[in-house]
């Protein structure tokens, strides 16, 4: 197989990219595909996504981002963290909790941990796990099962968005 | 216990053993844990640093669980010791790069490993063989208990263990699980499994990790979301979808046993033969080959040799494992024919 860009060494790289549920197929030969990750790289850095990803989730009423926002226990800036793609400390998550809340969002479909807690009891769990909403998403789960036993991964997609609105409307 | 020990104690996912191993290379969880005290590692000065090493190694050395656990400091390591734990995925390439108070522990059978400022403060991994994930998280979540008792871990009741990277925020977990597809890369039916697992907010990768295409028709997939969902629910989800794709793999095999068996052990045979003969051979042109070759041995197409011996050829010919098998520094060229020369004598037939 020859390279895709240079056509004229093997191809010995094959890049995969899904756009639109279509997946196409690059071949390249390494000098090509150096290039290629590089040029990638520095268009679209995980941090540049990041900051992308918190600035679309903003509700458009919203004033502009205050990038000068400073966190008070370790002095990072909101401008630091849009660059780097990386918080400074833990309290940086309460010092940029209005952006960080609806970024924790698209990025992970929810912004409430279900998980365990380092500390003895589980409240936060138990609680929800106890609430109205319990009886719907325990049928939806199912659902959810079936569908993805069955290959139906359309409808298990739906089904998940449709269990990620339930339990965000419940936090 | 130093590293050149783990040259001849093979690590865990070499085994070759446990659930659904024809399919299954390993099963690992990692979990990212920080410190309240101290500023994120790309974010702490390096007197900062040295103190949270500090901090974590006094904490470990109290948990009897990872008591006999071995620290390797990346400012007293040679770059070959470090691509050596990389080979064996008990390090990432990231805090090989690094040079200040970054440490990895590794404990003397590869199953447990605690990365010390990497991008988090800890970096915990528990890697087991075969499917075998919620093994895995049953030794994980006891060690974290247990560091959990000895340390300050950043934790919001709202937004779970805080990462230095909002993609790891919740539950800090991300379990993985290396598979090998042959048959479904050959009946070119990979491609419509890839896009199932990526609509499901799961990610795929090659052999090393991030940014590496699938070589050898290796894959490792993962969960990519680690908040709102708990942990076990995350491992429930990754092991419904793993089991499927065993289950789609399986049929894949059998397919091509009933409908193109010549071809299948021409291409299986073509590889043991140039494997056991070739005097210069690539890293990329001996994972492909081992690949088929251990894709036959499942098949039972290839009798002398077992899935241990394949599996361990797999890392003994990377780069670093073979300059340590020589005990020198070898130009690539030379590696090419020493990797040739080790694998003719390991799968010589008895």
């Amino acid at each position: 197989m020859i390279c895709d860009i240079c056509n004229k060494n093997p191809a010995t790289v094959h890049l995969t990219e899904i756009v639109d549920d279509q997946m196409t197929e690059l071949h390249l030969c390494e000098s090509c595909a150096r290039q290629k990750s590089e040029s990638m790289e520095s268009q679209f850095g995980l941090s540049d996504l990041l900051a992308g990803m918190a600035e679309f989730s903003k509700p458009a009423t919203q004033d502009k981002e205050d990038t000068t926002l400073k966190c008070k226990k370790c002095g990072l800036t909101y401008a630091d963290f849009k660059k780097v793609g990386r918080l400074g400390c833990n309290e940086c998550y309460e010092s940029f909790k209005k952006y960080l809340g609806p970024l924790l969002k698209r990025i992970h479909g929810s912004n409430q941990h279900f998980g365990k807690s380092p500390y003895k009891s589980q409240d936060t769990q138990v609680k929800l796990k106890t609430s109205g909403e319990n009886l719907d998403l325990a049928a939806l789960r199912e659902k959810l099962k079936k569908a993805v036993d069955s290959e139906a991964f359309e409808e298990a997609a739906r089904l998940r968005d449709q269990i990620r609105e339930i339990e965000n409307k419940s936090k | 216990m130093g590293i050149n020990d783990f040259l001849n104690n093979s690590s865990e996912w070499l085994k070759g053993s446990g659930p659904n191993s024809d399919i299954v290379i390993s099963s690992r969880i990692r979990l990212a844990r920080n410190l309240t005290t101290h500023p994120f590692p790309h974010w702490a000065g390096r007197k900062q640093s040295e103190e949270v090493l500090q901090k974590i190694e006094e904490a470990v050395a109290k948990v009897d669980l990872l008591k006999n656990i071995s620290v390797f400091k990346m400012l007293e390591m040679d770059n070959i010791d470090k691509q050596f734990l990389v080979e064996m995925h008990l390090m990432s390439y990231e805090l090989a790069q690094k040079k200040n108070a970054n440490a990895v522990m590794i404990d003397p059978n590869g199953i447990i490993s605690i990365m010390i400022n990497e991008e988090d403060h800890m970096r915990v991994q528990v890697m087991q063989s075969g499917f075998n994930i919620y093994e895995a998280w049953n030794i994980i979540d006891r060690i974290d208990n247990e560091l959990a008792k000895e340390l300050n871990f950043a934790f919001s009741s709202e937004w779970g263990y805080l990462t230095a990277c909002p993609t790891n925020t919740g539950t800090g977990m991300r379990g993985s699980v290396m598979l090998h597809l042959p048959a479904l890369v050959m009946t070119k039916n990979i491609n419509r499994v890839l896009a199932a697992i990526a609509k499901l907010s799961f990610t795929t990768r090659g052999l090393y990790g991030e940014g590496t295409q699938a070589t050898g028709n290796f894959f490792q997939i993962s969960n990519q979301v680690s908040l709102g969902h708990s942990e076990e629910e995350i491992i429930d989800n990754i092991n419904g979808l793993i089991r499927q794709i065993i289950e789609q793999e399986q049929q894949a095999r059998e397919f091509l046993l009933a409908n193109n068996r010549p071809m299948l052990e021409d291409r299986v045979n073509r590889s043991f033969g140039i494997l056991k003969s070739a005097y210069i051979i690539s890293s990329q042109e001996t994972v492909e080959l081992l690949s088929l070759v251990r894709l036959g041995c499942d098949l039972g197409m290839v009798k002398d040799i077992d899935r241990r011996t394949i599996n361990e050829l797999f890392i003994s010919t990377q780069p670093a494992h073979l300059q340590k098998l020589e005990n020198k520094k070898l130009s690539q060229s030379d590696r090419d024919i020493k990797r040739a020369e080790l694998i003719r004598s390991k799968l010589k037939i008895k």
